[in-house]
């Protein structure tokens, strides 16, 4: 069996999904939240790589050099916010996450 | 080899000149004693004013665009650019107070806050994916450091990483969405994609509209519409209120730009299905937004949930897919980006050390100790309720005119209701500030010479605005015709 684009595809929409379940299902650890934004960002970059080789177009990898770079940058906020939410909260729980409602 | 094409930079000349500022600004602030912030201020302003004009100087007759392309300056870029530089020269003006008396009074807020402005004016312009990827995150991670700015506060911290969270998986939907563009269309340029996209459409459109929908949904969560709208609530509650007002005024304009460039200019020719989307997106804003608001006992709440209501108002304009739908979408994010800055300067100056002033109660008797300032603020609730004779009413009018002239009457009945339920709770802040006994203690406000012109004449360009709305309408046209 020789792998196709769509092969590619199907894998990039599952970690998408996986990534998305990550979020929205999970309740236990602000972490785990970054690690399922990263895998997002991850199967977007598949996405675009697949496409660039089927249709012989640099923009595509272009691109994902990009979104690399966002995503070190946006990794590097996001954990910059963690340590100042652990040391105002002393948890990275996200049921303890919960001081604005209504 | 190809040769190297050197691009046109002169329709670029301001975000350059804003950058160049922009560095200038972070490393003269290192070098400044606490005592001497003001001229970190000072010089924050200096390149906005600086930007402003440049942006005046290079705009251009009709259009030009460059960079192959995927920039472009237009009449539409050039009215929102400027008001863009306005609004935050007033937010920079108005928040100096509340950071000296929270003790974070630091030049990285004017840093952060410039390059987020400098995001924004690459979103407007931006005229292929890549770029309107590249200004979103740069305008999007300068607001997370914004907000967890104040690193004591719990609120603030929580609301970081709420928005962090929600703000990095709407990028995510939306690039998920461009992907599939691409893959459909093999290009990234707006241009070329609309041009394929009307030429492929009948070929296979269920990838195209798949795509689409992510773009809606990334879309809708950056703006705030129902039922994407579960951070704006906690992000305006949790962040210092400096911020608060950074947040509901700036970014607003340069997501209506956004919507533009993606829906309008790229997927034109979908209108018949983002324009059924947008509907439900904006009947439910405006009915779970102004429902919602009257629960609401923190002002900046409230005033969230009022912001999702006026989102649904602006997605009316833009679904109705006419050029004065388009026209009137934007007289209603600039006019309502002035009317937010006036309701939270106004609550930034009751903010005092030891006396926060969030909470509606608070409000109380305002106008026995500063009647000016409720005066201001009773104009800028009357305007987002839209009554007349302020902007809002004006604003409010010409979006629901435009979605009468596509036959969507019972929209604009939806609306016109739900504005009068959301009357009463702006009613309720000006009951509350001039019939309400004043609280006991001392509601001083520091009255800083230059907050108190600018917040005058910022609150009665209000009034003038809704006198005379012809001549920002008339931009507005020109951006579309």
């Amino acid at each position: 069996m020789t792998i196709g684009l769509s092969h590619y595809l199907i894998l990039a929409a599952i970690m998408f999904s996986i990534s998305i379940a990550g979020i929205v299902i999970n309740r236990k650890n602000v972490i785990i939240l970054l690690m399922s934004i990263e895998l997002m960002l991850l199967a977007v970059n598949l996405n675009f790589i697949a496409f660039s080789h089927y249709l012989d177009d640099l923009a595509g990898q272009v691109f994902v050099f990009f979104i690399l770079t966002v995503a070190a940058a946006e990794a590097a906020i996001g954990l910059a916010i963690l340590v100042v939410l652990f040391r105002n909260k002393r948890s990275i729980n996200i049921d303890d996450i919960s001081e604005l409602r209504g | 080899m190809t040769e190297f094409v050197q691009p046109n930079l002169i329709p670029a000349l301001p975000e350059i000149v804003m950058l160049v500022m922009t560095c200038l600004v972070l490393v003269v602030d290192l070098f400044l004693p606490q005592e001497k912030r003001g001229y970190s201020l000072f010089l924050a302003v200096a390149t906005l004013v600086l930007t402003a004009l440049t942006i005046i100087a290079v705009a251009p007759v009709d259009s030009i665009s460059s960079f192959g392309g995927s920039f472009l300056l237009d009449q539409m870029a050039v009215t929102l650019k400027l008001a863009i530089c306005v609004i935050t020269i007033l937010v920079f003006v108005y928040s100096r107070d509340y950071l000296t008396d929270h003790d974070i009074y630091k030049g990285e807020y004017y840093v952060l806050g410039l390059f987020a402005v400098l995001g924004m004016m690459i979103m407007i312009s931006a005229h292929s994916f890549l770029l309107i990827y590249l200004g979103l995150e740069l305008l999007s991670l300068s607001l997370y450091a914004m907000i967890a700015f104040n690193r004591k506060s719990l609120a603030a911290s929580e609301a970081a990483m709420k928005y962090f969270v929600l703000g990095a998986m709407a990028s995510g939907l939306l690039l998920y969405g461009i992907s599939i563009f691409y893959g459909v269309t093999g290009t990234l340029n707006i241009d070329q994609f609309a041009q394929v996209v009307n030429d492929k459409m009948s070929e296979n459109p269920i990838p195209l509209a798949f795509a689409m929908t992510f773009i809606v949904v990334g879309l809708s969560f950056k703006m705030g519409a129902v039922p994407f709208h579960m951070w704006l609530p906690d992000v305006y509650q949790g962040s210092p209120t400096s911020v608060t007002l950074f947040i509901g005024t700036a970014p607003k304009i340069a997501g209506f730009a956004m919507a533009m460039r993606l829906l309008v200019d790229g997927l034109g020719d979908l209108y018949a299905d983002w324009s059924q989307m947008l509907i439900v997106l904006a009947v439910a804003s405006m009915v779970i937004g102004n429902i919602i608001a009257i629960a609401q006992t923190n002002f900046k709440r409230m005033l969230a949930y009022s912001t999702i209501s006026h989102v649904g108002f602006i997605l009316l304009g833009i679904l109705s897919g006419t050029a004065t739908g388009y026209a009137s979408a934007m007289f209603y994010t600039l006019t309502y980006a002035i009317t937010a800055s006036v309701a939270f300067g106004v609550l930034i100056l009751l903010n005092r050390r030891g006396a926060e002033a969030e909470n509606i109660s608070d409000l109380s008797g305002l106008n026995d100790s500063n009647d000016c300032y409720a005066d201001l603020l009773a104009i800028a609730m009357f305007s987002m309720a839209g009554l007349p004779p302020t902007v809002g009413f004006y604003a409010k009018l010409s979006v629901l005119q435009s979605v009468v002239q596509i036959d969507l009457v019972w929209l604009a009945v939806v609306a016109v209701l739900f504005s009068v339920i959301g009357l009463f709770y702006y009613l309720r802040i000006v009951r509350v500030m001039y019939f309400d006994k004043p609280l006991d203690r001392e509601v001083t406000i520091k009255q800083a010479l230059d907050v108190k012109i600018l917040l005058s004449a910022n609150g009665l360009s209000l009034l003038g605005l809704g006198i005379f709305p012809s001549g920002l309408m008339a931009y507005c046209v020109l951006a579309f015709s």
